[in-house]
């Protein structure tokens, strides 16, 4: 049975870019483990010789023609929506050190 | 003021007789005159109205419009739409303006249909009640102090109070045939595929469809019409039937009708069943053959569903980091510390719960426990509904286990919230089409059947269903 510690929480808040409060730690822990708990009830489930599903119509490898198309769009436009830009670029926070 | 039938509105628009610009000013005066029920979080008034006046001056030229001439219509605010931003009742897309419409937008838009409003949802379409908007919750339109039901909840409420003649949801695993059973509309949700998910907010990419909330099965099948078939911009869309989906041909007679055993045990209201029961009765009567049916994997679904649904969420949710579009922090000092800390402030409860199951359930050492295991199981709930088909050419059941719920009933329990899912994630698993058709009320609160077909008999079951709807 999976039992969330506050340390499993703490990992998967990191692993998940959230930064979480020591209230959502104790909540979330409680919580993420009553519904992986309820889950659980699949790993009793004989599945053999089945295969995973993971896209239900069958289709595969959808291609189109490689070339451009114009639809239209301002580059302008497209960049209204960033928080920061310079020169028209998208800018963000320093990466190393 | 209720609406006509689209066809009819379309028909007066067309001829002269209605003025769109008069249908928007309808439509925009209602929505003002419900503020309280809170279904909507914006309209696109200004550029409604500029639609409205072209459509009219292009017919006043002789000019043809449409199948949906001056037909106004709302979209759940996880729509890109031009004329309003787009949210998804989350906060970290508080100021989005899409650049671009849903292609399913700009489809209804060819045929001269206007969008008027953004409806309330379940942040990204997380949850069962609206409760889970991270602006505020909708109210029921019959009853205030219950929920509409969700996550389309803000759509189907919209429906329900005449704001517009219908109006756009999405389903994923319930959210547009759970608030329509909750609100007494019509709730469709078409194969996997049958429409383009360009442009809208993705949840899960493996069971989200485009659904429509609307007064008759006739009107939703004029939308799903305009609506259905290939998009080169959601590579997972297919062919459209050849007959269409309007003209329909309502019959039960001879129609082989399978009753879903599961979906009558421990759980569901005693009320709801006596009456879903009475009308599968009525069913009969009205000539079809009604068996019973049991998917003994039936079960297992939610426990399936909040693996998957959870595991695509954490990765589709990965996008919103705070440096391309959506909110961003000004108070960080490294490029890791601005997307977590625009994430914190971003993201609501509901989604941070998901997007960590789904992390957890991804994660190194648990993905074949718990993600392939239950990607497996799918397959085997497939195989069941593939069986069943071959006995009967739809099955039946509730929608849901209960009627509209009390605001707050479940929201201090995400696994009970949760549960109000039980019914109408499984067709979502197997990508199968499904609809609720208003069955009548319980206790003053509407209830809906729940009718699904196998993958692309879209048109069949809305046949079946118009039929069912005649009867009821």
């Amino acid at each position: 049975m999976a039992q969330l510690t506050r340390e499993d929480i703490l990992k998967l808040a990191q692993l998940a870019r959230l930064d979480v409060t020591e209230a959502e730690v104790e909540e979330f822990s409680n919580e993420l483990t009553s519904i992986l708990q309820y889950v659980e009830q699949l790993s009793d489930v004989d599945v053999t010789g089945l295969e995973p599903t993971s896209q239900v119509t069958g289709l595969t490898n959808v291609t189109r023609p490689d070339e451009i198309r114009d639809y239209g769009y301002e580059p302008l436009d497209l960049l209204k929506n960033v928080p920061t830009t310079e020169n028209n670029q998208i800018k963000v926070k320093r990466m190393i050190g | 003021m209720a609406w006509d039938a689209l066809t009819t509105i379309a028909d007066n628009v067309q001829s002269g007789r209605t003025k769109a610009t008069d249908l928007v000013e309808q439509s925009l005066k209602a929505i003002a005159e419900a503020d309280s029920f809170k279904a909507i979080i914006a309209t696109t008034e200004v550029r409604a109205r500029e639609r409205a006046a072209e459509i009219d001056a292009r017919i006043a030229n002789g000019e043809s419009v449409g199948r949906l001439a001056g037909v106004p219509f709302i979209a759940k605010d996880n729509f890109l739409v031009f004329g309003a931003e787009t949210t998804a009742a989350s906060n970290i897309l508080k100021g989005f303006n899409a650049p671009y419409q849903s292609t399913v937008i700009e489809r209804l838009e060819s045929e001269g249909a206007i969008c008027v409003a953004k409806a309330n949802l379940d942040a990204f379409g997380h949850g069962a009640s609206t409760e889970n908007s991270d602006f505020f919750t909708t109210l029921h339109p019959k009853d205030t102090s219950r929920v509409p039901g969700g996550s389309s909840g803000g759509s189907a409420a919209a429906v329900v109070l005449d704001l517009a003649p219908f109006a756009l949801g999405t389903d994923t695993g319930g959210s547009t045939r759970q608030p329509a059973s909750f609100v007494g509309c019509v709730g469709y949700k078409p194969t996997y595929g049958l429409m383009s998910r360009s442009g809208i907010v993705a949840m899960a990419s493996s069971t989200d469809t485009v659904g429509t909330l609307a007064r008759s099965v006739d009107d939703a099948s004029l939308v799903v019409d305009v609506m259905a078939g290939r998009d080169e911009l959601d590579s997972t869309t297919i062919n459209r039937d050849t007959n269409g989906y309007v003209g329909l041909k309502p019959s039960l007679k001879g129609k082989k009708i399978g009753v879903i055993s599961e979906w009558f045990g421990d759980g569901l209201d005693a009320g709801v069943k006596n009456h879903i029961e009475q009308t599968v009765a009525k069913l009969k009567a009205a000539g079809a053959e009604i068996s019973e049916v049991s998917l003994s994997s039936l079960p297992l679904s939610l426990a399936v569903y909040y693996i998957v649904v959870p595991a695509e969420i954490s990765s589709n949710l990965s996008r919103y980091d705070g440096q391309r579009f959506g909110y961003s922090t000004a108070d960080a000092n490294n490029l890791d510390e601005s997307y977590t800390k625009s994430r914190e402030v971003g993201f609501g409860k509901e989604a941070k719960r998901r997007i960590m199951i789904g992390t957890y359930v991804l994660s190194s050492g648990y993905y074949d426990a718990y993600y392939k295991q239950a990607q497996t199981v799918r397959t085997k709930l497939i195989n069941e509904f593939a069986a069943a088909f071959n006995q009967v050419d739809i099955l039946v059941g509730p929608v849901a286990p209960t009627t509209a719920f009390k605001v707050g009933e479940n929201a201090s329990d995400p696994l009970k919230m949760y549960l109000a899912d039980i019914m109408t994630v499984a067709p979502s698993l197997a990508g199968l089409p499904a609809i609720s058709v208003p069955a009548g009320e319980v206790n003053g609160l509407p209830v809906g059947l729940q009718l699904i077909a196998p993958q692309r008999e879209d048109r069949a079951l809305l046949d079946v269903a118009a039929a069912v709807e005649s009867v009821l």
